[in-house]
């Protein structure tokens, strides 16, 4: 593991790095507003705009009256799929009715304002728990229902069954960025900056919708101020942008407000789960079942994959899990740090505590009877484990050995104590990628990728990356990326940039290394290894040549640079390649008061090879401050009265402050995964995200009695 | 938000004259801006004019015999920060810091805390929803059988308002019988904290008897003993940057062990800082550590609350709130 810190935190300290809404300023930039549906559902009877059209300043009001007509999108993950301003139906409170274009930003609000809109309004459910005698089987992914074994029977034979129904709460992504659009259409051809997790969807999808071929669209997304899934498909504002900058010309720039964002992209869907373990008196499970159901919207479906890790975590003979979504009229749910084992395992890791309880089983050793040396789902091996080590380093570091096993058993002053314990575990998304690294004469080394920066440190690693093959320092590397004019990459999401984009790039920057080894050699070539870049240097390890500088060398071609591709794709042989992690969590709760706070988190993940230790402590840590915003205080509740969640800004949505956040202690084991991509490497951006909801309720228990299923955990549930 | 226009006022007289309402200017004052620059944006309030008071000399902070002299325009940081209150008024320092954020702290002045509106959700959201506060006669979301109710009020409210007043230092200033000076139109005048919030009763859309047109010039608090013996207790969720779910302000006077003299408001249960007289009353001979006694004194006065069946634990937690502050205030000054 190496350090490095943040390339790119200059740049974001003082501002000089430009997010989407930071470019084109000035005159002829025009500003656009959003008149949303203010009802759950119906149909619009009135939309007059003439008041918003005669306001100071408005350039165009389009509804769907008059908005140009667009093509049903046919690329690009727009699996939202309804085209704005397409008719009059309302499917969601803030489903965008019409879009004001004026010169100024308060002028478009003032205008959209004036909007006079009436509707029909139909009954329709915003609350999942209205929704479950609607719940179906989802038509989308895979592993929607998955059994190996036989759980009746495993349930029949074991000596007890915990059987218990657990829930999350719908949460809001809320980056400090709210997603915002520029868009310019001059002389035949879109540019959008976005904030984006995916330049290259956006402009599959934008150019779908509006019938222009993908070349004459250019999406370009320097840095993201967060995205945590919100900006990770394309939403309608987006589509929204370029629409407008068609259709008035020039630069339109469109930022969603902070109560927007609760209903113009997806959120995590409040989930309803059960989760039925049968285990001897041993500890040994003989059946693992975990069911859920999430929200879903009206009109497409997002599934929340919840029992997927509860697939592979466990060594039991029988293992079920199935899914269901319950259609719920907000804009469709989409995937949120972290997303299904998210969910998931804090219905499993609870339900685990649940069971050591009932046995009197330490919940760190009923863990450890149970460990899966396989995949006990499919039977395959995992590419690497070590949980195992995770475990026991976690214990260590956290100090469990001598836990006391009963509720309430420590405290200190007016202080209940809590300790509580998880296991964690997340899928390993890889996603096709490709990359070009180029050397010049003075020794400087360019990336480009067309990946995103989310605030996870691609600025940072990928120059490792291609500084490690070179064999020169990372600090001679930059990397343009954020940008469809560079070689493709994927989304950043399902915690893949750095195993796949960093695959992509190290075979470039072995191409590389072999062309200059090539260009060294004159006839035959030499293998990479044989080529290190010292500053503007290349020292060749075999062969009479020895050293010489890269100016010579690319002298004798009379370049200035040279270039070379890579590339990088997944294949499956055939093993399961997955994330771990031990969470070990303390909790204070205030004997009278009742509020949980969190004192400290112990993590200790499997990875694979880490890349940054920096960088990835800091996502780890991050993802513990997730962990306790899931645990005790994110919650979106919905009204059903007015069809709508409450609260749609930070007073209503509670995250986690400093106040909130005291010791956290994430580390990794060592291990190189060979069977993950070219670095050995696997995700963690929604690692650290998972498992710490259960380890927090478990400490909750731990310290009150008091066992808490439905997430948040609130002082009124502690309140005895 | 609609165009407004922007003036600032050299001299309270001037000041006045823009916004008394016989004038017709539509004019509203501005000070700190951390609440009306909010409330512009959520269309809440649309002035035509805004009258920038920061000029006007109305900063002082002084402490003499005679108790605390804080003017409307003096900075809840500045007012946190200064030895006199922290020593002397040790609760109003604490309900200061544990409000809003250190910047907004900075900016927000003492008058303009006392006149911040509710945050109750409907009242404050994005759209005009049903709230009697905003949009009179349009009526009270939070009383539907599924509304927010966990941070509405469980005294003082009625059929058609149930929010709460959100301010910390309000229910410090309360219970110390802090008394709010004003001018305007009509001319100066005094009124005692505690009667300066109204009950919504029928008109929720008037928080205030702050006539239209006048300003807050300052608040003062009487010298008293009580006062360096006080703790303010701020329990909400988040453990910073949050709103009370429930907060109590007590003020004690203690001999041998023994509660002479008590001062209690709670924050967060009630349209005002809610005093409790009776409470008050009953500690005196109680002695201050023993919690159970404490206890089976303030509990009479939450018999009179009205929970609504999403806020009935509140009533329980300010017990509870009140007992602990108590045993702060008390223990604070040993």
């Amino acid at each position: 593991m190496t350090a490095r810190t943040r390339a790119d935190g200059p740049a974001k300290v003082t501002g000089a790095a430009r997010y989407a809404a930071d470019w084109r300023h000035g005159d002829g930039v025009r500003y656009v507003a959003l008149v949303t549906a203010t009802i759950p559902a119906g149909r619009v009877t009135e939309l007059d705009t003439s008041a918003a059209e005669a306001a100071p300043g408005v350039v165009t009001v389009l509804t769907h009256r008059n908005a140009p007509p667009l093509s049903e999108v046919t690329e690009g993950p727009y699996v939202h799929g309804l085209l704005p301003l397409h008719d009059d139906l309302v499917r969601y409170e803030g489903e965008p009715l019409a879009v004001v274009v004026a010169d100024t930003l308060e002028r478009a609000q003032e205008a959209a304002a004036l909007v006079r809109v009436a509707y029909d309004r139909t009954d329709a459910v915003v609350d999942v728990d209205d929704a479950l005698d609607k719940a179906y089987s989802p038509a989308a992914a895979a592993r929607v229902d998955s059994s190996v074994g036989d759980v009746p029977a495993g349930l029949a034979a074991a000596d007890v069954v915990v059987e218990r129904a657990y829930s999350t709460a719908s949460r809001h992504h809320s980056p400090m960025e709210p997603a915002a659009t520029v868009a310019t259409w001059a002389d035949g051809e879109l540019t959008l900056y976005d904030a984006s997790q995916g330049v290259f969807n956006v402009r599959a999808v934008v150019a779908s919708a509006l019938g222009l071929p993908k070349e004459r669209v250019r999406v370009i997304a320097a840095y993201t101020g967060g995205g945590f899934g919100a900006k990770g498909f394309i939403w309608p504002h987006e589509i929204i942008a370029a629409m407008t900058a068609y259709t008035v010309g020039g630069t339109v720039k469109l930022v969603l407000t902070r109560a927007q964002s609760f209903t113009s992209h997806g959120y995590q869907p409040a989930t309803r789960q059960t989760v039925a373990l049968g285990a001897r008196t041993d500890g040994t499970l003989t059946a693992v079942r975990h069911t859920s159901v999430n929200a879903t919207s009206t009109y497409a479906e997002h599934l929340e994959l919840a029992g997927d890790g509860t697939n592979s975590m466990y060594a039991a003979p029988a293992i079920a899990t199935s899914h269901r979504v319950a259609p719920v009229a907000t804009i469709l749910p989409t995937p949120m740090r972290a997303p299904a084992e998210g969910v998931g395992m804090f219905a499993l890791e609870s339900a685990m505590d649940e069971l050591a309880y009932e046995l009197g089983v330490d919940p760190l050793e009923l863990r450890l009877r149970n460990y899966a040396e396989r995949d006990p789902s499919t039977g395959r091996e995992f590419s690497s484990k070590k949980l195992r080590e995770c475990y026991v380093e976690g214990a260590r570091r956290f100090g469990w050995a001598g836990r006391p096993m009963a509720p309430g058993s420590l405290r200190e002053g007016r202080d209940l104590v809590g300790w509580g314990m998880a296991s964690t575990t997340m899928f390993t998304a890889r996603m096709p990628a490709s990359a070009r690294v180029t050397i010049r004469a003075d020794g400087s080394v360019l990336i480009e990728v067309g990946t995103q920066e989310i605030g996870t440190g691609v600025y940072t690693v990928m120059p490792q990356v291609a500084a490690e093959v070179l064999g020169c320092s990372p600090d001679q590397v930059t990397i343009a990326l954020g940008d469809t004019l560079l070689p493709e990459a994927g989304m950043t999401a399902g915690s893949s940039t750095t195993a796949s984009v960093g695959s992509a790039v190290r075979a470039a920057a072995r191409a590389l290394a072999g062309k200059l080894a090539s260009m060294a050699f004159a006839e035959g070539g030499a293998p990479p290894e044989t080529v290190v870049i010292d500053g503007a240097d290349v020292v060749l390890s075999e062969g009479p040549v020895g050293r010489i500088s890269l100016r010579d060398l690319l002298g004798q071609t009379g370049a200035e640079q040279v270039s070379a591709d890579g590339a990088y794709s997944p294949d499956d042989d055939g093993y399961t390649i997955k994330t771990f992690g031990a969470v070990f969590a303390e909790v204070r709760v205030d004997a009278d008061l009742r509020l949980p706070r969190v004192s400290r988190i112990t993590g200790v993940y499997s990875a694979g090879r880490i890349i940054n230790e920096l960088t990835a402590r800091s996502q780890m840590t991050g993802g513990m401050i997730w962990g306790i915003g899931q645990a005790l205080l994110e919650q979106s509740v919905p009204e059903p009265a007015l069809g709508r969640f409450v609260s749609k800004n930070l007073a209503g949505y509670l995250v986690p402050v400093n106040a909130d956040v005291h010791t956290l202690d994430a580390s990794f084991v060592e291990e190189y995964d060979p069977h993950s991509g070219a670095l050995g490497g696997k995700g963690i951006g929604e690692l650290g995200a998972s498992g710490v909801g259960a380890a927090i309720a478990n400490a909750v228990h731990h310290a009150t009695g008091i066992r808490v299923r439905d997430l948040p955990v609130t002082p009124e549930d502690l309140l005895v | 938000m609609r165009d407004f226009a922007y003036t600032r006022a050299g001299d309270t007289r001037s000041a006045l004259a823009v916004l008394d309402p016989a004038a017709g200017t539509g004019a509203r004052p501005i000070a700190g801006g951390t609440e009306l620059v909010n409330l512009l944006k959520e269309r809440i309030e649309e002035p035509d004019l805004l009258v920038d008071i920061n000029g006007l000399p109305l900063a002082e902070i002084a402490a003499g015999d005679d108790g605390l002299r804080l003017g409307a325009l003096a900075r809840m940081s500045d007012v946190a920060a200064h030895p006199a209150v922290r020593a002397g008024y040790p609760m109003i320092a604490q309900a200061l810091e544990l409000s809003a954020s250190p910047q907004l702290r900075n900016m927000a002045s003492m008058g303009g805390n006392l006149l911040q509106r509710t945050r109750c959700p409907y009242f404050r959201a994005d759209a005009v929803l049903p709230c009697n506060k905003r949009t009179p006669g349009s009526g009270c979301a939070a009383l539907g059988d599924r509304g927010q109710q966990r941070t509405q009020a469980i005294f003082g409210g009625s059929d058609h308002c149930v929010a709460t007043h959100p301010s910390d230092v309000a229910v410090a200033l309360a219970a110390l019988d802090a008394q709010v000076h004003v001018t305007g139109p009509a001319g100066a005048g005094v009124i005692a904290l505690a009667d300066f919030h109204r009950l919504p009763g029928d008109a929720p859309e008037r928080d205030t008897v702050l006539p239209d047109g006048a300003l807050v010039t300052g608040i003062t608090v009487p010298a008293s003993p009580l006062a360096a013996r006080s703790a303010y207790l701020k329990v909400r969720e988040r453990a910073s940057y949050e709103f009370a779910l429930v907060s109590a302000a007590v003020a004690v006077e203690v001999a041998d062990g023994v509660v002479t003299a008590a001062r209690i408001a709670l924050g967060g249960v009630a349209p005002k800082p809610w005093r409790l007289p009776d409470a008050e009353a009953a500690l005196a001979g109680v002695r201050a550590d023993d919690e159970a006694a404490v206890r089976t004194a303030v509990e009479p006065s939450f018999a009179p609350a009205r929970p609504l069946p999403g806020n009935a634990f509140k009533v329980e937690l300010a017990v509870r709130t009140v007992v602990r502050a108590l045993a702060l205030a008390a223990g604070g000054a040993e």
